[in-house]
């Protein structure tokens, strides 16, 4: 974008940009008078001569809690009051480029970002106010969008007027220490709240257009069936209805190439329309089920696989995000250009997807993603914006391309199952000797134990999944540190000792790690827990993405059937942006992470998915809820770190280790209880 | 099958032209632009499309349009119709009851009709009464401490 683009766009005041790479900032430099904007700026902010503070980032929002942090970021740094500030997020023509909301890297990157850009409009703004009153900047106090030095005083856009400034700053410009935060670290609320707690958020499945028909598309009845004929006369036959033909440019596993669409006037007649097709399918060669997965990939790792000796088998099943709003998108085509609006963590991501399907520039393609209903992970790719962006193109009109649930649950992809073979020693005096791990499929997240381990053999391997897979909240390291705190516990109680005492030996060269468990085990009561009949207690703890957590949980069992009582747990990810939102985040990834840990699992066989509604794959619910509490350890000397995902991996080997400390029994796959305990427990 | 001409949504009589056996959802969602009643599952599993029914809170993702006629249907929108909340939406804030808060509108009738039949819920009545509702961020607790926390104050709509 050209500057004088931008300020066309904003209207007059200031602009600050931030530029990842400092020798950006020599070749920008001050005022930029007519140049180029630079290429490489992660984040903006611009005050306007209304004193509308703007600020601009390529990061979504989906239920995390950004939108808010971010900007009690600017109001921190810029000195307005939190409801001054606007945020753009996720949309690809007015935002910098972002490679995607994604391993928990908004408050590690974005957030300083914000911060530096505010800070430094901060200081124009004192600049401005010191020429125009002719006064020493030190005189100058600026506080809730007002300068003022003596008897003068002037609000932010009334400093900026006439003005028509860019600054270019780098990304590594210091900042106010944590210990003298007044908005940062406080806990500003969701700042979208009234707009959700009155139904008036539009979320991506909510957004109309005129004209706008309603789209569905044919899938195959089995992964990686092929379609051999179609008759679309009946279908076609029905008022109203067009049946959209195309193949897409990149295939999609298990879905191909071949798209066969309807649009109609409303939805219940693009459904009956899309029942009316008559397709006939080749089927696919045999795939494995949700039962022989697990051997299948040892069978297909490739070099083959490790030839561990003596080692204990852990199996992890496969497990859908179903975020509660499931894919959605509306296309429009306007004299060649195309505007998506979707729900995805990478907009940006989208809008490569469809240049390439339509062979058109990236200024050609707009993709807008209002905040959504969640993803967990579960929601890079652009499938939904793809097939409503064929269908618009062949409609002649803005086409809505919402998923059902069943589509959601079968099309969508799934956090990947496992096999993960684990063995290891533990010497009298609690000293871990040995320690070898092999990951099956999962991934390398939390592969690395962040035990002191002399000669660790930790690998992952990589074989052939029969579902399409991907990312996932926290992403392997949900499998990895289940197993890997399932065996710590095994190896403490094989030489006797106390599980808590027994990471904390070995967790000598962590004191990060050493003081979350320490403080979960405190609020927990630990020490002074009281084994009775059927009831049981574990704990866990884990290092990942920036953050610490421990993990202590009590638990009943009744004939078989697990009750979760009381969890609680311990998370450190530097210093605290908002407290009361971390525990949200901290109680959910807890919640969530139930539901994997006790029975959550996706069914299929012969390239079938049979848990493909709700009624079929069940999801944790209020009455699966133990007591959950939170203990936040606040380390105001540390940069603040994501924490959307790390809380989620401790709560499944806690309740595992306390399923132990209750039965005797050792449950090595997840999910442990999808039907009960196998054997008669408790 | 014949269809619905009006409808009784919110307090006022809408004019509309709908297939009778069209859900209330989809009737809701795009003939009246009342996108504040949410999709989630289409077989009442979840119930993110909760609206009330003569007071009642029904799915509507499962619920004809032919049903509701000349019944009185209140969706999130009708909740706080000038501009102030209803003591629920305001329990749901100050609790930080919500993340992405897609099932909110959901919970929040929900719960408005659990508090007018039990004005004073246990803990254990307000798991039973919304345990039919799924968040999947998982805020559940919070939930349980904002209908608590509206106790008394609810009852209207």
């Amino acid at each position: 974008m050209r500057r004088r683009d931008f300020f066309a766009a904003m209207g007059g005041g200031i602009a600050v940009l931030l530029v990842e790479d400092a020798s950006a900032q020599q070749r920008g430099g001050r005022g930029g008078r007519g140049g180029q904007m630079p290429q490489d700026v992660g984040a903006w902010l611009h005050i306007g001569e209304d004193g509308v503070v703007t600020a601009y980032t390529g990061k979504v929002e989906i239920g995390q809690n950004a939108r808010t942090s971010l900007t009690a970021a600017v109001a921190e740094e810029l000195s307005v009051p939190v409801a001054s500030v606007r945020f753009i997020m996720g949309d690809t023509a007015l935002t910098p480029f972002d490679g995607g909301t994604a391993g928990s890297q908004t408050t590690p990157n974005m957030w300083p970002q914000m911060r530096r850009a505010a800070a430094t409009a901060r200081e124009m703004l004192l600049d401005l106010a010191a020429r125009k009153w002719n006064a020493d900047r030190a005189s100058i106090s600026m506080a809730n969008g007002r300068a003022a030095s003596g008897s003068h005083t002037a609000g932010y856009g009334e400093l900026t007027q006439g003005q028509k400034l860019v600054q270019t700053i780098a990304a590594n410009m210091p900042l106010t220490p944590a210990t003298e935060w007044k908005v940062a670290g406080t806990s500003v609320p969701k700042v979208t709240g009234r707009e959700i707690v009155t139904g008036a958020h539009k979320y991506p499945s909510d957004i109309k257009r005129p004209g706008l028909l309603h789209g569905k598309i044919l899938y195959p009845p089995q992964f990686g069936a092929k379609l051999a004929s179609l008759d679309q006369s009946a279908a076609a036959a029905i008022p109203g209805v067009k049946v959209v033909r195309e193949v897409l440019a990149s295939p999609r596993a298990g879905f191909g190439g071949d798209v066969v669409g309807i649009v109609a006037p409303d939805s219940e007649t693009a459904s009956k329309a899309l029942a009316a097709l008559r397709a006939e399918w080749t089927p696919a060669a045999a795939q494995p089920s949700s039962d022989d997965v697990y051997a299948y990939f040892k069978q297909n790792a490739e070099g083959g696989p490790a030839a561990g000796a003596g080692l204990t088998t852990y199996t992890i099943a496969y497990i859908a995000h179903v975020p509660l709003e499931p894919r959605a998108a509306l296309a429009e085509w306007n004299e060649g250009k195309l505007t998506v609006w979707t729900g995805t963590q990478s907009p940006f991501g989208v809008r490569r997807e469809l240049t390439a399907q339509f062979q058109l520039p990236e200024e050609s393609v707009h993709v807008i993603m209002p905040d959504m209903g969640s993803g967990y992970g579960g929601k890079h790719q652009g499938d939904a914006a793809m097939e409503a962006a064929i269908l618009a193109k062949a409609a002649g009109r803005p086409v809505e391309r919402n998923w059902t649930r069943e589509e959601e649950l079968t099309w969508a992809y799934f956090r990947p199952g496992a096999v993960i073979e684990v063995g290891g020693k533990a010497n009298p005096d609690g000293a871990i000797a040995e320690w070898e791990f092999h990951n099956y499929n999962a991934g390398a997240s939390a592969l690395r134990t962040p035990y002191h381990v002399p000669n660790a053999r930790e690998e992952y391997h990589g074989t052939k999944s029969p579902l399409r897979q991907g990312s996932y909240r926290c992403l392997a390291a949900t499998a990895n540190n289940f197993v890997r705190e399932s065996y710590m516990d095994e190896l403490a109680h094989s030489i006797g000792m106390d599980p808590l005492a027994f990471r904390l030996k070995n967790a000598s060269n962590d004191d990060r790690l050493r003081a979350v468990m320490e403080a979960a085990a405190e609020r927990f009561g630990w020490a002074k827990r009281k084994k009775t009949p059927n009831h049981g207690f574990g704990m866990a703890a884990g290092f990942e993405k920036g953050g610490h957590v421990a993990t202590c949980a009590e638990i009943s069992v009744t004939n078989g059937a697990v009750k979760v009582l009381r969890v609680v747990e311990a998370f450190e990810c530097g210093a605290v942006v908002n407290p009361e939102h971390l525990r949200n985040q901290v109680e959910g990834a807890i919640s969530m992470g139930l539901g994997g840990a006790l029975f959550e699992r996706v069914e299929f066989a012969g390239g079938k998915i049979s848990s493909n509604r709700l009624s079929r794959y069940r999801v944790p619910r209020f009455a699966d809820m133990p007591v959950i509490e939170s203990v936040l350890v606040d380390r105001k000397d540390l940069v603040s770190a994501g924490a959307g995902e790390c809380p989620i991996i401790g709560i499944a080997p806690a309740v595992g280790n306390a399923i132990f400390d209750a039965t005797g029994q050792r449950v090595r796959s997840l999910p442990m209880a999808a039907q009960g305990l196998g054997r008669a427990a408790g | 099958m014949a269809n619905i001409r009006e409808l009784d949504v919110n307090g006022t009589r809408r004019r509309l032209d709908a297939d009778a056996g069209r859900t209330l959802l989809s009737v809701l969602r795009e003939d009246l632009d009342l996108t504040g009643t949410k999709y989630g599952c289409g077989e009442g599993q979840c119930a993110a499309c909760t609206v009330l029914i003569d007071g009642q809170p029904a799915r509507s993702c499962i619920t004809t349009v032919g049903s509701v006629a000349g019944k009185r249907i209140v969706t999130i929108e009708g909740l706080a119709p000038e501009g102030k909340l209803h003591a629920v939406q305001e329990a749901f804030l100050e609790a930080d009851a919500m993340q992405c808060g897609y099932c909110t509108s959901g919970m929040i009738l929900e719960a408005v009709a659990l508090l007018r039949s039990k004005p004073n819920p246990s803990d254990a009545e307000i798991v039973s009464g919304m345990n039919g509702h799924i968040c999947r961020c998982g805020t559940y607790p919070r939930i349980v401490r904002a209908v608590h926390a509206a106790t008394g104050k609810g009852g209207r709509a």
